[in-house]
Order: C-alpha cells, then sequence, then structure tokens
C-alpha cells in the first residue's frame, strides 16, 4: 500500500527526515513512533502529498504522490496533527462538505456521513457547532472526516493527544476496527498506545529509522537482557557455587539483603525463564524463598534506550 | 466544477457563519447612508446637474470602503487556514489549486456585491422622495454597479494574493491595504509629474482608478478601463494560485 525509498526531507538548514525506506502492506495498522521532533509529520505530510519530498520516492497504492498527487489524494483520508476543524460549522455540515469534496455524489456523501457518524459515536452532536464540542467530540468528528469517503488508506497524526483517558479508549477501538477493511498509520510519541493498536511499529529518530518490527518482536529483540530476582535465605558462598553450576546462567550477582536474606541477580542464556529451576532449587536445599520475579524489558526501555540522545549529542 | 460550487459555498457560508460578515455589512450600510445624507443636505442648498450616483463616487466614504473593505473580506481566505491548519486538511483532498484560488475568489465577489446592496436602497430613496428619477436610471446605475464590480474585483484579487502569502489575518490585511493604496495613488502620480515626460505620464494615467470611476458613474463604459481592469483582476488571481503552488516548490 505504501512504498517509501529513500525518501528526504530539508528543511531550510535543517534534515527532517533523513533517507528513510519502509513499505506497509495492505489491511496493516502500522505506528510511527517516535520523540517530538522526529519526523513522523514531515513524513506524513509528504504521503498525503501536502509537502513534497526533498528526494526519494513515495508511492501510495501504486501512485506517486508527488505526480500523481489527486490520485493519490482521492485514496487517503488524511487527519494532521491538532486536528483543524472549521468551528463555525455544525457537525454533519462539515462531514458532508468534507465528503462532498472528496468527490462523493450527493446521494453518496448523505449516506457516508450518516454511516461514519454513527461509527464514530457523533449521532447525537450532529447538529452542534463544532467549536462549541469537546476535544474528544473534535477528535471524533476528525477521525470521522477522515474515513467518510472509504479511503484506502487512513493517515492520523497523533490521534489520542489531549483526550482523557476514557476518549483515548473509545479512540483506539475505533482504529483497532478499521484493521483488515483499511491500511492505516499512526503516528504517536506514547508507546503503550502503539503497542496496543497496531501491527507494526517504526522507531523514528532524528529523520532516521531505528527499528522496525513487530511490537512483540522488538520485544524479544531486548529480552536478551532480561534479569531474574530471586531472595533466597542462604549463605552467600553456597548460592555463589550454585548459580556458577547452572549451565543456563550466564551472569549472577549476590548481595545481601535484609536479615539472612540474599539478594540474587540472575541473568540467563538466550532469554531461557529460570523461575521454576529457581524455585526447585530452593526447595532441594530447603531454603526459603521470598521473591522471585523476572524483570523483563518492557517496550518502554527499548523506546528510551534506542531513542537516547548519545552523550556527543548533548554536549 | 461540483467541488468548485461546493467550495465557493462553504466560503461564502463563512462569512455570514461568524459575525464579521454582519459587521462589515452594517460598516458600509452605515457609510453609505452617512454619505448620502450629507450628500442630499448639500444638494438641497447647492443644486448640481450631475448624476447623484457621480457625486457620491466622489465622497470620501466610497474610496474608505473600497480601499478598506477588500482587505477586511479577504484576509480570512488563505491565512485563516493557513494559522489554523485547515488548509492542510482542504489541500489533502482531490481539489486542485485552481479550484480553491477561484472558489475563495468567488465567494469574496459575492459577499462584496451584496455588501454593496444598500447602495441600491439608497438610489432609490433618492429617486423616490427626492422627486428625482434619474437617480435609478438604468445608466447611471448599471454602470455604478459595473464600475463597483470591476474595482471590488481588482482589490479583492489583490487581497487574496496578500492573504496567500501571509500566515496571519492581520499581516494580510496590512499588506493588502498597503498595496490597495498604492494602486489607487499611482493615477495621482500622472498628474504629479512634469508633462514632459511623455510615455510615464500615459502608462500612469491608465492607473486613474479615480477617473475611471467617474465615467462608470455617469454610465460610461469604457472599454479600456474595463480591460484595464479585468487584466490587473486575472494577474493578481494568477499570482495567488502561484503562492498557493509553491508549498509544492520547497
Amino acid at each position: 500500500m505504501i512504498e517509501v525509498t529513500d525518501l528526504t526531507k530539508r528543511y531550510a538548514g535543517r534534515t527532517a527526515v533523513a533517507g528513510i525506506s519502509f513499505a506497509v502492506g495492505r489491511g496493516e495498522i502500522v505506528g510511527l513512533l517516535g520523540p517530538n521532533g522526529a519526523g513522523k509529520s514531515t513524513t506524513m505530510r509528504i504521503l498525503s502529498g501536502f509537502l513534497p519530498a526533498t528526494s526519494g520516492t513515495v508511492r501510495v497504492a501504486g501512485y506517486d504522490v508527488f505526480y500523481e498527487s489527486e490520485e493519490v489524494r482521492r485514496r487517503i483520508g488524511f487527519m494532521p496533527e491538532n486536528n483543524p476543524l472549521y468551528p463555525e460549522m455544525r457537525v454533519r455540515e462539515y462531514l458532508k462538505f468534507r465528503a462532498r469534496l472528496k468527490g462523493l455524489g450527493w446521494g453518496a456523501s448523505r449516506a457516508r456521513v450518516d454511516t461514519v457518524m454513527e461509527q464514530c459515536g457523533l449521532t447525537e452532536v450532529r447538529r452542534r457547532i463544532i467549536g462549541q464540542l469537546s476535544k474528544g467530540y473534535r477528535q471524533r468528528v476528525g477521525l470521522a472526516d477522515a474515513l467518510v469517503h472509504e479511503p484506502e488508506l487512513i493517515i492520523l497524526d497523533e490521534p489520542t493527544i489531549g483526550l482523557d483517558p476514557n476518549q483515548i479508549r473509545s479512540v483506539r477501538q475505533l482504529i483497532k476496527s478499521l484493521a483488515g477493511k483499511h491500511t492505516v498509520l499512526i503516528s504517536t510519541h506514547i508507546l503503550p498506545e502503539a503497542e496496543m493498536m497496531c501491527s507494526r511499529m517504526l522507531i523514528l529518530y532524528e529523520g532516521k529509522i531505528l527499528a522496525a518490527d513487530t511490537p512483540e518482536n522488538l520485544q524479544r529483540l531486548m529480552a536478551g537482557g532480561s534479569q531474574v530476582i530471586a531472595e533466597i535465605a542462604a549463605p552467600a558462598e553456597e548460592l555463589r557455587k550454585v548459580w556458577a553450576e547452572m549451565p543456563e546462567i550466564e551472569q549472577y550477582d549476590v548481595s545481601a539483603a535484609e536479615g539472612e536474606f540474599q539478594r540474587c541477580a540472575l541473568t540467563p542464556r538466550d532469554g531461557y525463564d529460570l523461575r521454576s529451576a529457581v524455585y526447585n532449587l530452593a526447595r532441594e536445599h530447603g531454603w526459603k524463598l521470598r521473591e522471585l520475579t523476572r524483570s523483563r524489558h518492557s517496550l518502554e526501555d527499548i523506546y528510551v534506550q534506542v531513542t537516547k540522545p548519545s552523550e556527543e549529542e548533548e554536549i | 466544477m461540483s467541488i468548485y460550487f461546493t467550495l465557493a459555498r462553504r466560503e461564502l457560508a463563512a462569512f455570514f457563519l461568524s459575525v464579521t460578515g454582519y459587521v462589515i455589512i452594517a460598516a458600509v450600510t452605515l457609510l453609505v447612508g452617512l454619505s448620502f445624507v450629507v450628500l442630499l443636505t448639500n444638494l438641497g442648498t447647492d443644486p448640481q446637474s450631475a448624476p447623484v450616483t457621480e457625486i457620491f463616487y466622489g465622497t470620501f466614504c466610497f474610496w474608505l470602503i473600497i480601499l478598506v473593505a477588500g482587505p477586511v473580506i479577504t484576509m480570512r481566505l488563505f491565512a485563516l487556514e493557513k494559522s489554523s491548519g485547515t488548509f492542510e486538511t482542504l489541500m489533502t483532498t482531490p481539489v486542485s489549486d485552481f479550484a480553491v484560488v477561484a472558489a475563495k475568489f468567488t465567494a469574496a465577489l459575492v459577499f462584496y456585491l451584496v455588501m454593496w446592496l444598500p447602495l441600491l436602497a439608497c438610489l432609490f430613496f433618492v429617486s423616490h422622495f427626492a422627486n428625482e428619477p434619474g437617480a435609478l436610471a438604468p445608466g447611471t446605475v448599471g454602470g455604478t454597479f459595473l464600475g463597483i464590480l470591476l474595482v471590488g474585483a481588482l482589490f479583492l484579487s489583490l487581497g487574496c494574493f496578500a492573504s496567500a502569502i501571509s500566515r496571519t489575518q492581520m499581516t494580510a490585511a496590512i499588506l493588502s491595504f498597503m498595496l490597495g493604496v498604492t494602486l489607487f495613488s499611482l493615477g495621482f502620480l500622472a498628474a504629479a509629474i512634469p508633462a514632459t515626460a511623455q510615455w510615464q505620464t500615459s502608462v500612469l494615467s491608465f492607473f486613474g482608478l479615480f477617473g475611471q470611476m467617474r465615467d462608470f458613474s455617469r454610465g460610461v463604459v469604457d472599454t479600456r478601463a474595463v480591460i484595464f481592469y479585468l487584466s490587473l483582476t486575472l494577474f493578481f488571481l494568477f499570482l495567488t494560485l502561484r503562492a498557493v503552488e509553491s508549498r509544492r516548490w520547497k
């Protein structure tokens, strides 16, 4: 659905996007993740045909976004950052206007507007003035607008920004329900959001793609660093001996906790789950075990690690 | 074509959905009415043979409306969309840049003509109550409105251009007011420069908005003036189109 090759965008004296390439298949929900200023919005604006690329090509549904811009725009529903709307118009009137602009006929636009209002939960506010709606409703108006002409590709730039938790949940559910029928590209800087909604994530930082994979794979990629923490009441030397003998353990560290307990941090080989082995060992020796946890690197850690500015850059 | 009408309808509706449209119309009605009261009081003591429309066009109020209304009507068109971000949603729909410019200009022009309708009422009062049937003669009224239309179209196209290259409404208004005043003053420059400068005088005489409007208000339609206004209007609309397209050049 989307093919991006060597896309670069330079603004005067600043490179916003530096030679990125990626592809998105039909029906996928892909998250574009990165800190503010990573080039997410710029990439989306180029995809939607609003801005030209400095170099590189972008094809949407087989059409070039620059040379066949109108064909591309016919096939996308784009909700820009901050969801700009005409505040003086009424919800239904606005959606009908947008449907007509996107080439829907008189009858078709009426039917589609009613459908998307139903889909986005806007039916009860259809006669209200957009400027007087709450932020959650306005966001839904923006989503309804992106959906109204049944586009093949939906591009949403920060769709849940500034919403309260309930509103975020309903917007997420709505987006998830689009999978399969539409291809969706979402940008966000909130990680759990991408984790929940997307089948694939692209982590963008300073205009480059740092990682691109499914949320599970990204997690597995970093799982090598996971640790098992066990607090066992036993002499420290004995514990060290036991850990050294276990082949599954790559690295261990024993430190004194309060009382008779020792805190052991065990790093397994190849992401092996050590917990049952540690429990069995403690039972065999008759040691008291009061804590046994596996610390998993969450995507949060991956994100922070990947997008952390390096030392030299900070100086 | 239907996209053009959809856009033009929304643009026109936007004038009436906010209070600005009504404020502009009220202000113009006040100014036109005021100048007619003054004008009729003067005519009562000092009769003249010229048509009422010709005397009216020469008043300060007429040119004030022309110079100020253009920027006020057009400042919104592009600058507001750019500052609020709706320009992005608009331009990512399958509409052509040409349709956007044409629709916005049409809407501004229609609103501008609606704004001038109170003038007809004033002329009606003159003809009906002052026993002056000539005030509503088709020739002078038609000529006056044609002049108003042509001058207005030119100033609105200036405003469209200013709005298309500005980020905020205020900049757009100031810029188009400056352009308008410059254009208006060019005609007076012809009188100021020495008569020996032959071609300069003849070039500048084309810019004599004041003189051309006097002909229109007498019911005289000079094709040179008509072509001058139309070509300059198209020129500024062309510049507007280029300005809208320019985001694709960067």
